[in-house]
């Protein structure tokens, strides 16, 4: 389990995750050689999975993102695995979640504009399998994004 | 808007996986030398496509074993300042993102909690009292994929 001084290493390292083993031991008040073990044992006991560089898609030119929620027709078993499989093949596809509620699937589909994303949502959207019914959010603005854990 | 050639879509792969790589490593991962693979990532950290770092934490082992999203939809639009609301949501540390969208509801909300008691306390003593708050509809997440986009490399 995590001890304290874990806790003050992640709380840091998440605010800044470009932080150095130095600096993450003085915020922890831990000798450096300490976080340099404390550190290899959350990433090898898999508390630490990565530190991912986050890509501004905007910047790259795609202006347009919108989440796309999905009913499937679960009438049919192999719906979630035939809808989920399709839409790893579409390339504007960065995100696939499965939930459990209202919403069974949603995809997070970027395009550089309006007329990209029609063509995305009329060409490789509305043709996946399984779908009984389709809702649109517009992403308009991100407010809070840190996806920061209350550690 | 930066222009970019297949190299360029290989580093940021690489760098979407792991951002600590080094240039002689994303060097050598996409054919390139040290000097070549570091000016091409000083490039694109530039134009700010890569603008910030993600810690990647198992949430289970951290003890948050629930993920609810939560469409939100404001109250009596037009009495209500987007300002407080947005300030008010994004204070609560159980809420990783908050998001403005246009449709179905005015924002979406990522939410963690160690178990669904836990949520229930959230839901009721934090977001269902900020201000203007309306209509919340949940949906407990149970998979997530991250795909890397439209980068090109091999189909997956």
């Amino acid at each position: 389990m995590l001890n304290d001084s874990d806790r003050r290493l992640l709380r840091h390292l998440q605010a800044d995750p470009a932080a150095s083993v130095t600096e993450l031991a003085q915020a922890a008040r831990i000798p450096v050689s300490r976080a340099l073990r404390r550190l290899e044992k959350l990433r090898a006991t898999g508390v630490i999975r990565g530190i991912r560089a986050v890509i501004d898609w905007r910047a790259l030119g795609y202006s347009v993102e919108v989440s796309l929620r999905f009913t499937l027709d679960k009438a049919d078993p192999n719906a979630f695995d035939g809808f989920i499989a399709a839409a790893r093949e579409v390339p504007e596809v960065i995100e696939i979640q499965t939930f459990l509620g209202k919403v069974d699937v949603r995809l997070s589909v970027i395009a550089r504009d309006m007329r990209h994303y029609q063509e995305i949502y009329r060409g490789r959207i509305v043709t996946l399998p399984h779908i009984a019914d389709i809702e649109a959010l517009m992403h308009v603005a991100t407010i809070k994004s840190q996806e920061t854990l209350p550690i | 808007m930066i222009e970019l050639d297949d190299i360029d879509r290989a580093l940021l792969r690489q760098l979407a996986g792991d951002a600590t790589l080094n240039a002689g490593k994303l060097g050598r991962a996409v054919g390139l030398s040290q000097p070549a693979a570091w000016r091409r990532v000083q490039r694109l950290r530039e134009s700010g496509a890569i603008p910030a770092r993600r810690l990647d934490l198992d949430l289970e082992r951290l003890g948050f074993g629930v993920t609810v999203f939560l469409g939100v939809k404001l109250a009596a639009k037009g009495r209500v300042s987007l300002e407080d609301f947005e300030r008010a949501v994004s204070a609560i540390p159980e809420v990783q993102t908050v998001q403005h969208v246009l449709g179905l509801y005015d924002y979406r909300l990522r939410v963690v909690a160690r178990d669904l008691a836990d949520f229930e306390r959230v839901l009721r003593r934090r977001v269902m009292t900020l201000p203007g708050v309306g209509e919340v509809e949940a949906n407990v997440l149970l998979s997530e994929e991250r795909r890397p986009g439209p980068l090109g490399g091999p189909a997956a």
